[in-house]
């Protein structure tokens, strides 16, 4: 935020994916102020209808991502004066994924994508067996920890460029999480997320430009998981195929 | 729109190309230096087993993995998909195959150039 300047002029999408346009508000400037902050000050004072998503503004909850000047950011955690130029900053809903109204996005497709690539637990064991020990210091475990910091923001997913060019592309977030489970020594369906991540939209269309990883708020490395998903599934295509 | 198959396809004739892109710039750089002329060069290819195997390799490797390639690239930025995308990369991969065929034989086939 310049300090010669006590007024942002923000430029915010309203309406939904194909009428929506930007509109632009002017907001007081502070010495310290999050984008979030902007939005809010938009909703409560100039306009009450506009639409968006936040609850914890800590960067705990991953809800109030959005674009900001035309790159993915979680608005809570980003300040104005990073983003501002010339007292201008413009904000619209996530890229690659619908838009329902103003700064809110369908999340639908970002989550069923998890679910595809495998991303939910298979136990391993019953309640009547012992539970396992977890070495944190095994390899695996350290590939399976290294992702699991991953508060499905969708800035990774907003910031590929693979997913904006193929619909069907599951994304760096779910193919991270299915890397997560793959190297998770209780996870019991191993064949299955090598399987899921091996169809037409699975981890093979990975480009590694690494938009996600240069986006990610968290400093995780979806490109590296997605790279891990492409040896281990190469590595077991012949074995696979056989069986 | 890459599933596990065609990944490993593109990667496996990759493999294939990298020697065989080496051995043929080897081969250039031979004949240039050593002055050979387009006859002694076909005569030396010609009703050749090891030539024919060579380049007819190379050029297969080629057909599949540009077809792959170009697959990726009409998808993504064109936004084909379904029946015409699959015809576009067999065409593709057919193209190619005929075309370097063609030279491969007039190459290697004896009395083919």
């Amino acid at each position: 935020m310049g300090r010669d300047s006590d007024v942002l002029q923000v430029s915010v999408w309203r309406g939904a994916s194909a009428q929506g346009r930007y509109r632009t508000y002017e907001v007081p400037a502070q010495e310290n102020q999050t984008v979030l902050d902007v939005v809010s000050w938009i909703q409560h004072y100039a306009d009450a209808s506009l639409t968006y998503r936040f609850a914890c503004r800590v960067g705990m909850c991953g809800s109030c991502a959005m674009m900001v000047n035309d790159q993915p950011r979680w608005t809570c955690r980003t300040h104005v004066r990073k983003v501002v130029k010339e007292g201008k900053v413009r904000i619209g809903p996530l890229r690659n994924l619908p838009v329902i109204k103003d700064l809110a996005t369908d999340m639908d497709p970002f989550f069923d994508k998890w679910v595809t690539a495998g991303g939910v637990h298979a136990p391993s064991a019953t309640r009547d067996e012992p539970i396992p020990p977890v070495n944190p210091e095994e390899t695996a475990r350290l590939e399976a920890s290294a992702g699991i910091e991953c508060i499905n923001c969708a800035i990774c997913y907003a910031a590929c460029d693979t997913v904006a060019g193929n619909p069907d592309y599951l994304g760096p977030a779910a193919l991270q999480r299915a890397w997560t489970l793959l190297n998770d020594g209780k996870h019991g369906a191993r064949d299955q997320i090598l399987d899921a991540v091996s169809g037409t939209g699975g981890c093979h269309n990975c480009h590694s430009m690494g938009s996600c990883t240069a986006f990610c708020p968290n400093d995780l490395d979806p490109m590296s998981a997605i790279a891990g998903l492409k040896r281990e599934t190469a590595r077991t295509f012949f074995r696979r195929r056989r069986g | 729109m890459l599933d596990l198959r065609l990944y490993m396809l593109q990667r496996i004739t990759a493999l294939i190309m990298a020697p065989l892109t080496l051995g043929h710039i080897a081969v250039m750089i031979y004949a240039v230096q050593g002055g050979l002329t387009a006859e002694e060069i076909l005569g030396r290819t010609q009703g050749s087993i090891f030539w024919f195997l060579f380049y007819g390799s190379f050029v297969l490797a080629v057909s599949l993995h540009a077809a792959i390639g170009l697959r990726v690239i009409l998808h993504e930025t064109l936004g084909l998909g379904g029946w015409a995308l699959r015809a576009a990369t067999w065409g593709i991969a057919f193209l190619l195959l005929a075309m370097g065929g063609q030279a491969v034989i007039a190459v290697t086939w004896s009395g083919g150039a």
